[in-house]
C-alpha cells in the first residue's frame, strides 16, 4: 500500500510537471492524436504530450517495458489513470494499435514481430486499422474471401475489404484472410500485417447517413507481403481474430465513458428544451425515461468495476466482453433517442444557421450511435456468443 | 471499496446456500401454504438461523449480535431468495431491527436486540396504510395524554404482522398525511388491549396483516426516537428494507434463470433442445446481462449502507427498482419458457413469479423509485 502511495505522489509530480496546460483541457473532436506516419497536430502540445508520455510507456502502461510499455502492475496502472483523471489530462493517443492489436500481438506474437511493432504503437509512429469485414462477410465474419497464397518466399493478397476505419489514414492494416479455400471456413483463415504503402493496396471512403465517412473499402490488388509478417501459424488465424474481437467490444463498451471528454447532462437538456417545473422535468413520461437510462448507465459502470475486480491478472476480458459490447452499444443508442425526444425539432437540423454547432452535432451523433450495435459484431452476434459461450446452449 | 467477495463473505454466502439449500428448499413453502400454517414460517428454522448468528448479524457483538454487517445480511437474504425461504428475516431483523440500531435509546436497544438477536422475539414495522406504497401517507394518529400516548387507525401489509410478539408503529403526531415531519415511531405490545390483527395470505404464500388500532394506550417510554421526527428514521430504514429486499429478490432471479436454462438444455421439440432456437437463446441472454447489472447494483448499495455513505437512498431505489424490474423479466420469462408445465402448480417456477410481484409492490415498486431516484438526483 506503502509503495503505491509512494508511486501516487511521483506520479502525480511528473504529471504536474509534463503534462502541458492545454493538454488538460476537454478535448474537442479535431484535436483527438491517432499518431501514425503523416499525424498532423493541430496543437502543438499535444505531439508534446505524446512524445513524453510514450517515452515513459505510460500510452500502454502495463505491457512490458522491454518493449516500450510501461511495465506498470495493473494496481499502478489504475493510480496512474486516477491521477490523470484528477489533473484532467487528455489521453495522449487513441489507437487500434493499442486497443486490439498490441494485446494479440503480445499474445501470439513471434519475438521479432513484437520488437517490431509494438514500441511503435507505444510511441504512436504507426497507426494501425483493421481489416476483418468484407462486403461479403459481415456477421459470418467466417466467410471472408480475401485470398492469400504463398509464392514461396512471399504471401500474395487479392481481395477487398469493407468498414476499414480510418483505413486512409492509417499506415499498417492487421487482416484476415483465406489461405486455405478447401479447409472448413474456420480453419482455412490466418492473421496477416500488412504495410498499406505496398503496391496494390488502394482505400476509398464510404459516406455514411450521419455525413461523414469515417470507414472505407480497402482494395489488395497483387499485394506483395513479407512472410514474416504472418501471426500465429498459417490457417489458426480464426483463433488471434477472436481474442482481437474480445478486445474489440470491451473497447466499443467503453463508448461514452471516454477519458477527456465531457459528457452532456441528460437531464439539463431535458429542462432546457423541454421545460422545468419546480427544479424538475417538467415531463413526467420524459423524466422517468431519464430516470431508466440513467439508472442503467450507473449500474452497467458499477457493473464494469466489478468485472475488472474480479478479472484475474493477465486474463483477457473473455466472452463477458459480448455483454459489454451489447449493452453498452444498446444504452448509448437510446441516450441518443432520449436527447432527440427531448429537444425535438433542435435535434433534428442538417446545416445552416438555424441551429447551434452542439445541436447539429447531436444531430450527428444520433445517426453515427446508429452503428454501435452494428460495428465489431452486431447486437445479435453478442447475444449468441453470451448464450453459447457463457449460458452453454446448445447450437 | 470492493464489489467482489472476501474469502470470509464467500465463506458466509456458502454456508447460507447450502442451509437453506437443505433446511428449507421450496417444498417447504408449499408445505406451509398447503397447511395453511399459522405462524407462516418454521419456527425450528428460524432457531436455528438464529444459532448460527443471522438473527443478529447486523448487531455489534455488544448487543448480542454478530456483527457482520449489511452485506451479511444481504448475502443470507440472497440464499434466501434462492429457495424463497419464508423467514422473519425482513421484518424482525432488517426492518425493525435496523429502526431500534437507528433511533433506540440505549434502553430500549438493550431490551430489544439480544431479544431479536436470540431468536426470542418476533417483531413487525407497520407504516402502509393503502395498497399502493406511500410512506409519509399516514393518517393513523396517536395523541399525548398526561400518561402517554393513544393510537387510533389502521395499518396494512404488516409483514409477519399477525404473529409478532412487538411492533413498531408509524404514527401521524401533527401535520397531514404525505408529510414528512409529524411522524412519530412507537413502540406496541403484539397483544395490546385494542390492537385487532387480521391475517392477510399473500399470493406468494407469505403472511402479513391488517393492525386495527383502537385506543391502543402506550407510554411515554413507547416512542422511538424523538416525536414528530419518525420521518427521517423510517425513511432510513425503508432504505435498508430495499436494499435488502433487493439482495433477496436478487437470490430468486439468479434461481428462477438457472432453473430456466437448465429447462431449455433439457427440454426437446422438434427433435432437439428448445434452447437450441435463438428465439429463446437472446431472450435468455438478455436476461443474464439485466442479472449480471442486477448484482452489482445489490452488492454496491448494500456496501453503501456499511460504509456509511450519503448516497443511500439513491442507490436503494437503483437497487429496488431494477430488482423489481429483473424479478419481473426473469420470473416471467421463466414460466413462459417452461411453456404448459410453468402453469402447473407442481412446477415451482410459478412460485417465483409470484413472490416476484409480493416482493415488488413491498416497499415501492420500479416507478416509485425511478420517480424517488431523480428526484434525489435533481430532476
Amino acid at each position: 500500500m506503502d509503495a503505491l502511495e509512494t508511486f501516487r505522489g511521483e506520479t502525480r509530480t511528473w504529471l504536474e510537471a509534463n503534462c502541458p496546460p492545454s493538454m488538460r483541457t476537454s478535448m474537442p473532436e479535431d484535436e483527438t492524436v491517432w499518431g501514425g506516419r503523416n499525424a498532423k497536430y493541430k496543437n502543438a502540445d499535444a505531439k508534446l504530450w505524446l512524445d513524453r508520455m510514450g517515452s515513459r510507456g505510460w500510452t500502454v502502461p502495463t505491457w512490458p517495458k522491454q518493449y516500450g510499455g510501461g511495465g506498470l502492475s495493473r494496481a499502478e496502472a489504475r493510480v496512474l489513470d486516477e491521477e490523470m483523471r484528477k489533473l484532467g489530462c487528455r489521453p495522449p493517443l487513441l489507437s487500434f494499435g493499442i486497443w486490439m492489436l498490441g494485446p494479440v500481438l503480445l499474445e501470439f506474437g513471434s519475438e521479432e514481430q513484437k520488437r517490431e511493432h509494438i514500441p511503435k504503437i507505444a510511441r504512436g509512429e504507426i497507426r494501425w486499422c483493421q481489416g476483418y469485414s468484407e462486403p461479403g462477410a459481415g456477421s459470418d465474419l467466417a466467410g471472408l474471401q480475401t485470398r492469400c497464397v504463398d509464392r514461396g518466399d512471399h504471401y500474395l493478397v487479392n481481395g477487398q475489404k469493407i468498414w476499414t476505419s480510418y483505413a486512409n489514414f492509417a499506415d499498417w492494416i492487421f487482416a484476415l484472410v483465406r489461405t486455405d479455400p478447401d479447409a472448413k471456413k474456420h480453419e482455412g483463415i490466418s492473421f496477416l500485417l500488412i504495410d498499406m504503402a505496398s503496391p496494390g493496396v488502394r482505400t476509398s471512403p464510404i459516406r455514411l447517413i450521419s455525413g461523414s465517412s469515417p470507414f472505407c473499402e480497402t482494395f489488395f490488388e497483387n499485394v506483395k507481403v513479407p512472410k514474416q509478417n504472418l501471426v500465429g501459424k498459417i490457417n489458426t488465424g480464426w483463433t488471434i481474430a477472436k481474442r482481437l474481437l474480445e478486445h474489440e467490444r470491451a473497447m466499443i463498451s467503453g463508448i461514452g465513458s471516454r477519458q477527456g471528454s465531457v459528457e452532456r447532462s441528460l437531464e439539463g437538456y431535458a429542462k432546457k428544451y423541454a421545460g422545468e417545473k419546480d427544479g424538475r422535468v417538467a415531463d413526467a413520461a420524459l423524466r422517468e425515461r431519464i430516470a431508466r437510462h440513467k439508472m442503467d448507465g450507473r449500474a452497467f459502470g458499477l457493473t464494469l468495476r466489478r468485472s475488472a475486480e474480479e478479472a484475474k491478472a493477465g486474463q483477457g476480458p473473455g466472452p463477458a466482453a459480448s455483454m459489454f459490447k451489447y449493452y453498452g452499444t444498446e444504452q448509448n443508442k437510446r441516450k441518443y433517442e432520449i436527447f432527440l425526444s427531448a429537444m425535438g425539432t433542435a435535434a433534428l437540423g442538417w446545416e445552416g444557421d438555424g441551429f447551434s454547432d452542439d445541436e447539429v452535432s447531436l444531430t450527428r451523433e444520433w445517426l453515427r450511435s446508429k452503428a454501435n450495435s452494428i460495428e465489431g459484431g452486431t447486437s445479435e452476434v453478442q447475444l449468441n456468443v453470451i448464450a453459447k459461450r457463457v449460458l452453454g446452449l446448445p447450437d | 471499496m470492493a464489489l467482489a467477495l472476501t474469502e470470509e463473505q464467500q465463506l458466509l454466502k456458502q454456508t447460507a446456500l447450502d442451509f437453506f439449500g437443505e433446511r428449507s428448499p421450496v417444498r417447504e413453502l408449499r408445505k406451509l401454504r398447503d397447511s395453511k400454517d399459522a405462524t407462516g414460517f418454521s419456527r425450528a428454522l428460524w432457531k436455528q438461523m438464529a444459532e448460527l448468528g443471522w438473527a443478529g448479524i447486523i448487531f455489534p457483538e455488544s448487543y448480542g449480535g454478530s456483527d457482520f454487517g449489511y452485506f451479511g445480511l444481504g448475502l443470507v437474504l440472497e440464499a434466501a431468495g434462492r429457495t424463497l425461504a419464508a423467514t422473519p428475516l425482513v421484518s424482525t431483523v432488517l426492518l425493525c431491527g435496523s429502526a431500534v440500531m437507528l433511533a433506540g435509546s440505549e434502553a430500549q436497544r438493550r431490551a430489544i436486540l439480544p431479544a431479536i438477536a436470540s431468536g426470542q422475539r418476533i417483531m413487525a414495522l407497520a407504516f402502509d396504510e393503502g395498497p399502493r406504497h406511500a410512506p409519509f401517507n399516514m393518517a393513523l394518529r396517536a395523541a399525548k395524554s398526561d400518561k402517554g400516548w393513544t393510537l387510533d387507525g389502521e395499518k396494512v401489509f404488516v409483514l409477519d404482522g399477525h404473529i409478532a410478539d412487538q411492533l413498531i408503529v408509524a404514527a401521524r403526531t401533527s401535520g397531514k398525511p404525505g408529510e414528512r415531519a409529524g411522524i412519530t415511531l412507537f413502540l406496541v405490545d403484539g397483544n395490546a388491549g385494542g390492537v385487532t390483527r387480521t391475517r392477510s395470505m399473500m399470493v406468494d404464500s407469505r403472511n402479513a396483516a391488517r393492525i386495527g388500532f383502537k385506543g391502543v394506550r402506550v407510554g411515554a417510554d413507547a416512542v422511538l426516537g424523538e416525536a414528530d421526527r419518525g420521518g427521517d428514521v423510517l425513511e432510513a430504514v425503508l432504505d435498508r428494507g430495499r436494499i435488502g429486499l433487493a439482495a433477496e429478490m436478487l437470490g430468486s432471479a439468479l434461481e428462477a434463470f438457472e432453473r430456466t436454462v437448465k429447462y431449455l438444455k433439457e427440454r426437446k421439440q422438434f427433435g432437439v433442445p428448445i434452447g437450441s432456437f435463438q428465439a429463446l437463446k437472446h431472450r435468455a441472454a438478455e436476461m443474464f446481462c439485466e442479472i449480471e447489472l442486477a448484482k452489482s447494483v445489490v452488492l454496491d448499495a448494500l456496501t453503501a449502507i456499511d460504509e456509511r455513505r450519503n448516497d443511500v437512498a439513491q442507490v436503494a431505489s437503483l437497487a429496488k427498482a431494477r430488482l423489481c424490474d429483473t424479478l419481473f423479466l426473469v420470473s416471467n420469462e421463466g414460466v413462459q419458457m417452461h411453456g404448459g408445465i410453468g402453469m402447473t402448480d407442481e412446477e415451482e417456477i410459478g412460485f417465483f413469479m409470484k413472490r416476484a410481484r409480493v416482493a415488488a409492490a413491498t416497499f415501492g415498486d420500479a416507478g416509485f423509485h425511478r420517480d424517488r431516484y431523480a428526484g434525489l438526483e435533481g430532476y
